[in-house]
């Protein structure tokens, strides 16, 4: 297989987990609320998933908990921020760590485990196509619901008043609040969405793209999808684009290890990190008018 | 009256914490009335008006719509009943359309209501685009979007909070006739202000509210504007006669075709502005907030430093690069529109505020504080402009508008400045105090201060300034002589009539 075979056949797949994780960041920060717990409640929606499948064998069972146990953390977010008026940075940041620390705990008998992944489908007429066909076009089920999912998301935020009333929550709560929409109510289903997505992304990444458990697998990833929400401006299409850029730039990291480029492999692992961090400074000097 | 009050309230009473902000209210509104709520910031009105439309609920007391007792527990009962809003800060959502506003409160086809809109528009003189973003509108056609969104509701009740004082004069008449075709459709209004001359212009009763209690129940017009401020603070308007300016002296503040970019997406860009400000002088800015007033301060106070040095004079010397202590050194002092946050620190005591600006003055040896001399100076402040609070150990943000206002005015006065910038000195400041406020400014150009001033009350300006400019847009209009122009013409200037 070439680099670039490579590269088209698992750059969705390597996107998948920072696109569903920053979809839902997106909307909890479309409604005014930050939460930085990504990473935890990605891990531990990896951990429950890795654990439900390897006993069941059904990646159905894996996700369903993998979402629900991330909705739970989020949701104790959700009630020390709402609730208890606690410091969203602190509450997200605490959240975040609890996630970790019990994906490590529940994942500690399972470490270097394998499980079997999601077959990739073969699509009558469409994997015929020579070099995308085979590649591009032949990916999981997964793979194909985030894409119908993502278009969904765009058309529920843009052009429903659902999305509408989102907006203005986030924009100006106590205007919401005034003409007589419960914003708390609001949030705590943007939060509860968001919590659920980074536990499908968590579940995708340790029983799909990479079928096995390892500590510290999600390795950042939640970070990542929480600039690429501010990379993306808070625009599904954007987010989705940064996702996808993201997801090739770690492949091609791999290939280009494959390939014996000069450089020591911690360089080229450190470079998604160094984009991102390039992409915020720009970003942000755009915003206040410098460049 | 055979027939009951659409709404009344009895014996109605709110406290929060340790203030009795309603005792025992009673207030009867009458369809096709207009009913004025008259008041000192401070009164009780805005308390009144929550409890009305739902958003807080009385501690005791009843409150009864067509003669029967209702209990509103959230805004959507009221909107049930039949009560619209007109709140004195928008509750408009900026980056959405008119119309995508509108559907957030009321159900239907986004074509269907554009065309409501629009009907609506006609028929009360409240045009309006439909599909304009709302961070596009000026500030009356957004409260015209406002107006809108109510009377979408079929209300029978239109409470309007403060509505013309954000407002230039041309759009408060246009104002005046849509609420009178509304009367005329047989609604009952709720106005709530504190300016005289208009309540006696527009409304037929007003309860005067002082101290969270109902004063007095008159027919406006037939009082004069002196004997409703003597109702609504309890004692003689004060007068603020003061003698005549003498001629200014030399140039203290000069602004040389001053542009500045917009800073964020709702910003204002400043276009060329132009200003010389002399010693002995008060200037005044007049404009809605909004048209590059925050943009402007910030340029001149040194929080932005500007593109070129030149393009700020402060006492001959080029100071656009400089920060704002620098800009202090040279005899500059600010007295910034956002009390809390920038004029005071709201978590620290007023000794500590003081501090902040006022350290050269003695209030510091070898890096560390002064204590004595910070309450001193402190103490000084707090005596010599009758700030009412219980000491310099008192919170900042404990306080209210007015004190806290006069203290920091206080506080900028003291450092004997050559040069001064207030932005908006009586916002939210009751009349005695804001009278007071206007003195004290008047008083510092006898001394040969020069100072310039950001308002949106144009009363106020003509009141105190010898020259008037408007900003509009981020376009500053030329040099009005204050005794030669009238509101009018700065009216016109405020909605970019004339430039």
């Amino acid at each position: 297989m070439s680099g670039l075979e490579f590269l088209l056949a698992g750059t969705l797949a390597a996107s998948l987990p920072l696109l569903l994780a920053a979809l839902g960041e997106m909307v909890v920060e479309k409604t005014g609320l930050l939460n930085l717990g990504l990473e935890g409640m990605m891990a531990i929606g990896a951990a429950i998933a890795f654990i439900c499948v390897y006993h069941t064998g059904s990646h159905v069972v894996g996700f369903l908990a993998a979402a629900l146990v991330s909705t739970v953390i989020a949701m104790l977010f959700a009630f020390l921020v709402i609730g208890a008026r606690a410091n969203e940075v602190a509450a997200g940041l605490a959240i975040g760590v609890l996630g970790l620390g019990l994906s490590a705990l529940f994942g500690k008998t399972y470490e270097s485990l394998t499980i079997k992944g999601l077959p990739k489908i073969d699509i009558p007429v469409l994997s015929d196509i020579p070099v995308i066909g085979p590649t591009l076009l032949t990916q999981d089920i997964v793979v194909w619901l985030a894409i119908a999912g993502t278009v969904a998301l765009w058309w529920v935020l843009n052009r429903t008043k659902l999305g509408l009333i989102i907006a203005a929550v986030g924009e100006n709560a106590d205007a919401a609040r005034s003409i007589g929409y419960p914003v708390m109510m609001i949030r705590l289903v943007a939060v509860a969405f968001g919590g659920a997505m980074c536990g499908i992304a968590g579940a995708y990444a340790s029983t799909v793209y990479t079928p096995l458990w390892a500590d510290g697998m999600i390795a950042g990833r939640g970070w990542i999808a929480l600039a690429l929400v501010v990379f993306g401006t808070w625009q599904t299409g954007r987010v989705a684009f940064g996702a996808l850029l993201f997801g090739i730039l770690s492949l091609g990291e791999l290939t280009a290890q494959a390939m014996g480029v000069g450089l020591p492999s911690q360089v080229l692992s450190s470079l998604p990190y160094l984009v991102t961090i390039l992409m915020l400074v720009v970003i942000s000097r755009r915003r206040s008018g410098l460049i | 009256m055979s027939q009951p009050a659409l709404l009344r309230l009895s014996k109605v009473s709110k406290r929060y914490g340790t203030v009795q902000a309603n005792h025992h209210i009673d207030l009867e509104v009458h369809s096709g009335s207009i009913h004025a709520v008259l008041g000192e910031n401070g009164a009780g009105k805005s308390t009144l008006m929550k409890l009305i439309y739902g958003v807080e609920q009385p501690d005791s007391g009843h409150i009864y719509w067509n003669g029967q007792e209702v209990h509103l527990a959230r805004p959507s009962d009221a909107q049930a009943l039949g009560i619209g809003m007109v709140f004195q800060h928008f509750s408009l959502f900026e980056t959405l359309s008119v119309v995508q506003n509108v559907s957030l409160m009321i159900p239907g086809k986004p074509a269907e209501l554009a065309q409501k809109i629009t009907g609506l528009g006609d028929q009360f003189g409240l045009s309006v685009d439909p599909h304009a973003m709302v961070h596009r509108l000026s500030v009356g056609e957004r409260q015209r979007v406002e107006i809108i969104r109510c009377l979408l509701l079929n209300p029978k009740l239109l409470i309007l909070d403060e509505p013309t004082s954000v407002l230039p004069p041309q759009s408060v008449r246009r104002l005046f006739e849509t609420l009178r075709k509304l009367q005329a459709e047989g609604m009952a209004i709720l106005f709530i202000s504190h300016k005289l001359d208009e309540i006696r212009e527009l409304c037929d009763t007003a309860s005067v509210l002082r101290g969270g209690e109902v004063t007095g129940r008159v027919d406006p017009r037939e009082h004069d504007a002196r004997s409703l401020a003597q109702l609504m603070i309890g004692r003689e308007m004060p007068n603020v006669a003061h003698a005549a300016p003498r001629p200014p002296g030399e140039e203290r503040l000069r602004l040389n075709a001053l542009s500045h970019p917009r800073a964020s997406r709702f910003g204002t860009a400043l276009d060329g502005i132009d200003l010389k400000l002399r010693s002995g002088e008060i200037i005044g800015i007049a404009g809605i907030s909004g048209n590059g007033q925050q943009e402007l301060a910030a340029l001149i106070s040194g929080e932005t430093r500007a593109h070129e040095p030149g393009m700020i004079e402060i006492m001959g010397k080029k100071v656009g690069h400089l920060g704002p202590m620098a800009r202090r050194k040279l005899g500059f002092a600010f007295v910034p529109e956002e009390r809390l946050g920038r004029g005071a620190v709201p978590e620290m005591s007023l000794a500590d505020n003081s501090l902040l600006t006022a350290h050269s003055r003695n209030m510091l040896s070898r890096g560390f504080i002064k204590r004595a001399a910070e309450r001193a100076f402190t103490r000084e402040c707090i005596q010599a402009f009758d700030v009412r609070t219980p000491g310099p150990d008192a919170e900042a943000g404990a306080m209210s508008g007015g004190n806290l206002q006069k203290f920091i005015l206080g506080r900028e006065i003291m450092l004997n400045p050559d040069v001064m910038l207030v932005s908006q000195p009586t916002w939210g400041v009751d009349i005695g105090a804001a009278t007071a406020i206007r003195r004290r400014l008047l008083d510092m150009r006898d001394q040969g201060c020069a100072i310039l001033v950001f308002s949106e009350e144009m009363d106020e300006l003509f009141e105190i300034c010898s020259k008037l400019h408007v900003l509009h847009k981020g376009h500053l209009s030329p040099a009005l002589d204050a005794a030669e122009t009238t509101p009018q013409e700065i009216g016109r200037y405020m909605i970019g009539a004339e430039t």
